[in-house]
């Protein structure tokens, strides 16, 4: 049943040849099975999951049903999700339990889909690695050495090992796209504002955008159809209507006009990947598209500009965790400033503690002109260059991370490193556009990550790219070996 | 040595909302500790803050009143800073681009001149929760229901020259907001709290001193007495050869003197930036003008129609139009009297009514005489049927509780003696009586005719009317 | 820019954040490389730019005054470390 895609396991369960009830055991069973290698889950919600599918299939039975129900996905641990253990990856909540869903997670819970559990990511969804979290690193299922990617990464290897259908995850500075990439599925960040913020756990709030990671582009259009629109609680949710993304994405296909950054591929950009890239756009030219080459002049510098905005809205989100209301809280102190600075000393790793710091640094007195306001300004013209760039194509393509998945432990001792696998999906964020990383090929025998990025609000034009792109490979069929 | 006082305040008013200004949870004061603190408000992860629409319209009206040119766009701003009355470990407020800014108000000084003071900005922010200090060993409890309750922080320019000045202004503002309907102005209950900005320079020095900020001054009366207390302490501070620190102090009303809080204030560094979690607020022109047509007369206009309309002093028509709830009890007043003329009824409200207001310790609102009875009241003294010496009686009577003018001098028999015949009556018997009083009148002590007025209102029990007697009176005497 | 221990305890002030002295050397070392990293903005020429705040060019949606919250404090406060007399309790806040 796990090798099937969520539109072929919709299909079954509204033919009603499995029972979400069947399904969501199966799922289960593989969890049990793989995730102690894997340790993709922080939370399994093993009742609550079987009450859920119980529910989907007397809906199923009653004709009530949306493409989603009975559907076991997994929420990224970022997501607040009412009465259940809720981490975002950190000791500091390690016993917080929500009060609350986020809408992401109301929303698909309305459409029938099954929570699995929640799954494991860079604490505070800050890295790249999955290895900054306190609930420890998460293994490749391509290669147990190697890390998934982050933050997402607890989502992007259930998925990738098939002990979830679909998961959600959130993308900050690329982290849907590049554990997609490093884990062979696909992973799909919409336009900034497409999918409400609320109850989504805030790292940078003008960065922070929540999206899918699935097997294929028509299954992260089924799972975004659910989670977009309007949300009143959320200011920066977009009000514009939702389109039917899966009617777009099998409409005809028309010319597209693709533009490839040069300066993708520069000198950083692992050989194989490069040329598992130009053969993707080979295929695209196939179909009919014209390629052509774009210039983004400042993109250079969306990782220092990135390394200034969201560490400063970082420092500022973070404020919040004082163990005072929830969280973590030190033990024994007498003096408040002390109580405050052993409370966050104690419940932040050295990676969130170290963004922290330097969001504080750039927006102190006498530092906030030369670094957060220079790096606003930087951001404008990275924007810009879209911009100009969209002018001329319906959708830019290249690489989603300079290489392939990397050793656990190769990069934690060297954050830019570690900060420069960003390179390519950082400008996403930094612009609000929407943009998706899927399978084209691989490296060494690691899966590599071809990247679309498209005008804001144009995801359908982005999941009809890919999905026809998925009509002509198999890519994203691959599974890794021992979870077939 | 001639010293000049520079004083700019900072009003924070909480606005008059059913709501928090970002979230749904109720302002409503007085609530059991954290029962209106919703996740929104206690900082929980994940939520998100959405603009209350009122919040936003008070804020503009407050800037029509006073000229501000109200921004097209106005951001909102985190202003970063731990402490435990603030949950999310930052303010949202507003910091470079205010609603509403370069605005002015015009106060009336004790020597009658007028004065106009700038508004430099008004912008809009939330409220922090208390801190409870009391029944915990070495340990304070956190009440957030207070947190999120929008504010609207008035900012004057350094405009105020005196302790005085400063208290007329406040006073002038706080009269504003309950007249825009903004603010209930309670200043028990917080809603309407000042921080002072004081410094001192020789007269004639163009360049402004050291100032401090004086902290959460919380009544008309401990505004006037911090700034006078403070400017005497800089005084002696720079008199004695020393300098001015620029920092925070706090005043103590039972010590009637101020401290400094540093230590608490430790190289502050609040970190302004844009809320990403919220987007510019842009207000169209027709909003805009929507409002201002809604606006409601203000005190100045008021002040000068009851001087035009009802024909009183500047001075009364001031005292009257301070207080919005005033003015509207004076005009339900004349309103509904008949014949009592504006100025009478002016007296009856500023006299007699504020005393016993005063007394009692109550808002007009609650006055314990309706308007329409204090009306009836004047009524009767300008028709002759009570004297004013009755009619604080009748006054009285209904005060403590008696149901109505009329009521009360029927049942007290408490209706002046206006016939004349029964006055002439009284003045006779009483001449009759005093043969040697009359002799001393004729030989040209006119002061006796006190002493038969005294008599014959004794002999009416008061309810003669004296003007009637005092003619009569003459007219016998000079026959 | 490199940042010396003087500056990275300062920050840890403002940031409320206890960094232990086996922390601090690589704290030290790692904050100043990201700074040197970002230090690579200081070259551009961003003269006539305004600085993009945000990535949507929207407008503040506004909400009507309506109270919508119902008192849930018994339930929220199940997560509260220390709570007395519903409220939530800190180390004394002297004035």
């Amino acid at each position: 049943m796990h090798d099937k895609t969520l539109a072929q396991l919709s299909d079954d369960l509204a033919a009603r040849r499995v029972s979400s009830v069947e399904l969501t055991e199966h799922y289960l069973q593989r969890i049990d099975q793989h995730d102690k290698e894997l340790n993709s889950f922080i939370t399994i919600t093993r009742e609550s999951a079987l009450e859920q599918a119980a529910a989907a299939d007397k809906r199923i039975k009653a004709g009530e049903t949306s493409p989603l129900t009975g559907i076991p996905i997994a929420h990224k641990d970022i997501f607040c999700t009412d009465n259940v253990k809720t981490t975002c990856g950190s000791k500091m909540l390690d016993n917080f339990v929500s009060p609350y869903d986020a809408t992401v997670v109301a929303r698909l819970a309305e459409a029938g889909a099954v929570m699995l559990g929640k799954t494991n990511m860079d604490e505070f969804a800050m890295g790249s690695s999955n290895e900054t979290s306190y609930y420890g690193v998460v293994r490749n299922p391509w290669d147990k050495e190697k890390v998934p990617g982050g933050s997402s990464g607890g989502s992007a290897a259930a998925v990738a090992a098939r002990i979830a259908c679909a998961a959600t995850g959130t993308d900050t500075g690329g982290s849907i796209r590049q554990p997609a990439a490093l884990s062979g599925i696909t992973g799909f960040k919409p336009t900034y504002g497409r999918v409400s913020r609320y109850g989504m756990i805030a790292f940078a709030s003008s960065l922070d955008q929540a999206g899918t990671l699935t097997q294929t582009a028509e299954d992260g259009a089924i799972l975004l159809q659910a989670m977009a629109g309007d949300d009143e609680r959320d200011s920066t949710a977009l009000p514009d209507p939702v389109p039917d993304y899966g009617a777009a994405m099998r409409s005809p296909w028309e010319k597209i006009s693709i533009g490839v950054p040069e300066n993708f591929f520069d000198d950083g950009l692992d050989d194989a990947s490069a040329v598992a890239i130009r053969e993707g756009l080979a295929i695209f030219e196939k179909l009919g598209a014209t390629i052509k080459d774009v210039r983004l002049e400042h993109i250079h510098l969306s990782v220092p500009v990135y390394y200034v905005v969201a560490p400063a809205e970082a420092s500022s989100n973070l404020a919040r965790f004082d163990g005072v209301r929830f969280g973590h809280r030190a033990e024994d102190v007498d003096d408040l400033t002390e109580f405050y600075m052993r409370t966050r000393g104690e419940g932040f790793g050295s990676e969130v503690k170290r963004r922290i710091l330097t969001g504080t640094y750039v927006l102190s007195a006498g530092y906030f002109d030369a670094y957060y306001l220079q790096a606003q300004k930087v951001r404008q013209l990275i924007s810009d260059d879209f911009e100009r760039a969209f002018s001329d194509v319906d959708v830019l393509v290249g690489p989603t991370t300079p290489t392939p998945a990397f050793g656990i432990g190769q990069k934690m001792d060297d954050p830019i490193q570690m900060y420069l696998n960003d390179i390519y999906t950082i400008g996403a964020n930094l612009a609000g556009l929407p943009g998706v990383s899927i399978p084209c090929g691989f490296s060494g025998g690691l899966p590599v990550g071809m990247q679309l990025v498209g005008k804001q609000l144009n995801e359908a034009e982005l999941f009809k790219a890919a999905y026809y792109f998925q009509q002509e490979t198999d890519w994203h069929e691959q599974v890794p070996a021992g979870y077939e | 040595m001639v010293w000049e006082v520079v004083i700019g305040l900072e009003i924070h008013t909480q606005l008059a909302t059913e709501s928090k200004i970002f979230s749904g949870a109720s302002t409503r004061y007085g609530a059991p500790p954290n029962s209106q603190a919703c996740l929104v408000d206690l900082g929980y992860p994940g939520v998100l803050p959405v603009l209350n629409e009122k919040a936003v319209e008070m804020a503009i009206k407050f800037g029509l009143a006073t000229g501000c040119e109200i921004a097209q766009r106005s951001v909102f701003a985190r202003k970063n800073y731990f402490y435990p009355d603030l949950p999310k470990g930052y303010q949202i407020s507003q910091y470079e681009l205010p609603i509403v800014h370069g605005g002015h108000l015009d106060i009336v000084l004790e020597s009658g001149d007028v004065k106009t003071i700038g508004i430099t900005r008004a912008h809009l922010e939330e409220d922090a929760g208390k801190s409870l200090h009391e029944d915990f060993d070495n340990q304070s409890g956190i009440d957030l229901n207070r947190a999120g309750t929008p504010l609207l922080e008035i900012v004057s320019e350094p405009d105020l020259r005196s302790a005085a000045e400063a208290g007329v202004y406040m006073r002038k503002v706080h009269s504003l907001v309950r007249y825009l309907g903004i603010s209930d102005g309670n200043m028990q209950e917080g809603s309407f709290r000042c921080d002072a900005n004081v410094s001192v320079r020789q007269k004639g020095e163009p360049k402004l001193g050291t100032r401090t900020e004086l902290k959460n001054l919380n009544s008309f009366r401990f505004v006037e007495k911090a700034i006078e207390i403070e400017i005497e302490r800089q005084i002696d501070v720079i008199e004695d050869g020393g300098k001015i620190v620029q920092e925070t102090r706090l005043y103590d009303s039972d010590k009637n003197e101020t401290r400094s809080m540093r230590g608490k204030e430790e190289a502050n560094d609040y970190r302004y930036f844009p809320d990403p979690d919220l987007l510019p607020v842009v207000v169209s022109d027709k909003a805009i003008e929507k409002l201002r047509s809604d606006l409601p007369e203000l005190p100045d206009a008021k002040r000068s129609r009851f001087e035009s309309d009802f024909g009183l002093s500047s001075y009364d028509a001031g005292v009257l139009t301070a207080q919005l709830d005033t003015a509207n009890y004076f005009e339900a007043t004349v309103a509904a009297a008949g014949d009592a003329p504006p100025k009478l009824i002016a007296n009856w409200v500023q006299g007699e009514l504020a005393a016993a207001l005063n007394q009692d310790n109550l808002d007009i609102t609650d006055a314990k005489i309706p308007a329409a009875e204090l009306a009836l009241l004047t009524d009767r003294i300008q028709d002759g049927t009570l004297s004013g010496k009755l009619a604080k009686e009748v006054f009285e009577a209904i005060w403590d509780g008696e149901d109505s003018v009329d009521a009360v001098i029927e049942a007290r028999g408490l209706k002046q003696i206006s016939d004349s015949g029964a006055i002439e009556k009284l003045v006779s018997d009483v001449l009759e009586q005093n043969p040697e009083q009359v002799q001393q009148f004729k030989d040209g002590n006119e002061k006796v005719i006190g002493f038969f007025v005294g008599r014959v209102m004794q002999a009416s029990q008061g309810k003669a009317n004296p003007k009637q007697v005092n003619q009569i009176l003459r007219e016998k005497l000079n026959e | 820019m490199s940042l010396d221990r003087e500056d990275i305890d300062k920050l840890c002030v403002l940031a409320r954040l206890k960094i232990t002295d086996e922390e601090m050397a690589d704290v030290g070392s790692k904050l100043s490389d990201i700074v040197e990293l970002v230090d690579e903005l200081q070259a551009v020429d961003t003269a006539s730019v305004i600085p993009m705040a945000h990535p949507l060019d929207r407008e503040q949606r506004l909400r009507p005054d309506a109270v919508t919250e119902t008192d849930d404090h018994e339930r929220i406060q199940k997560n509260a470390p220390q709570v007395e007399k519903a409220l939530y309790l800190v180390p004394k806040v002297i004035e």
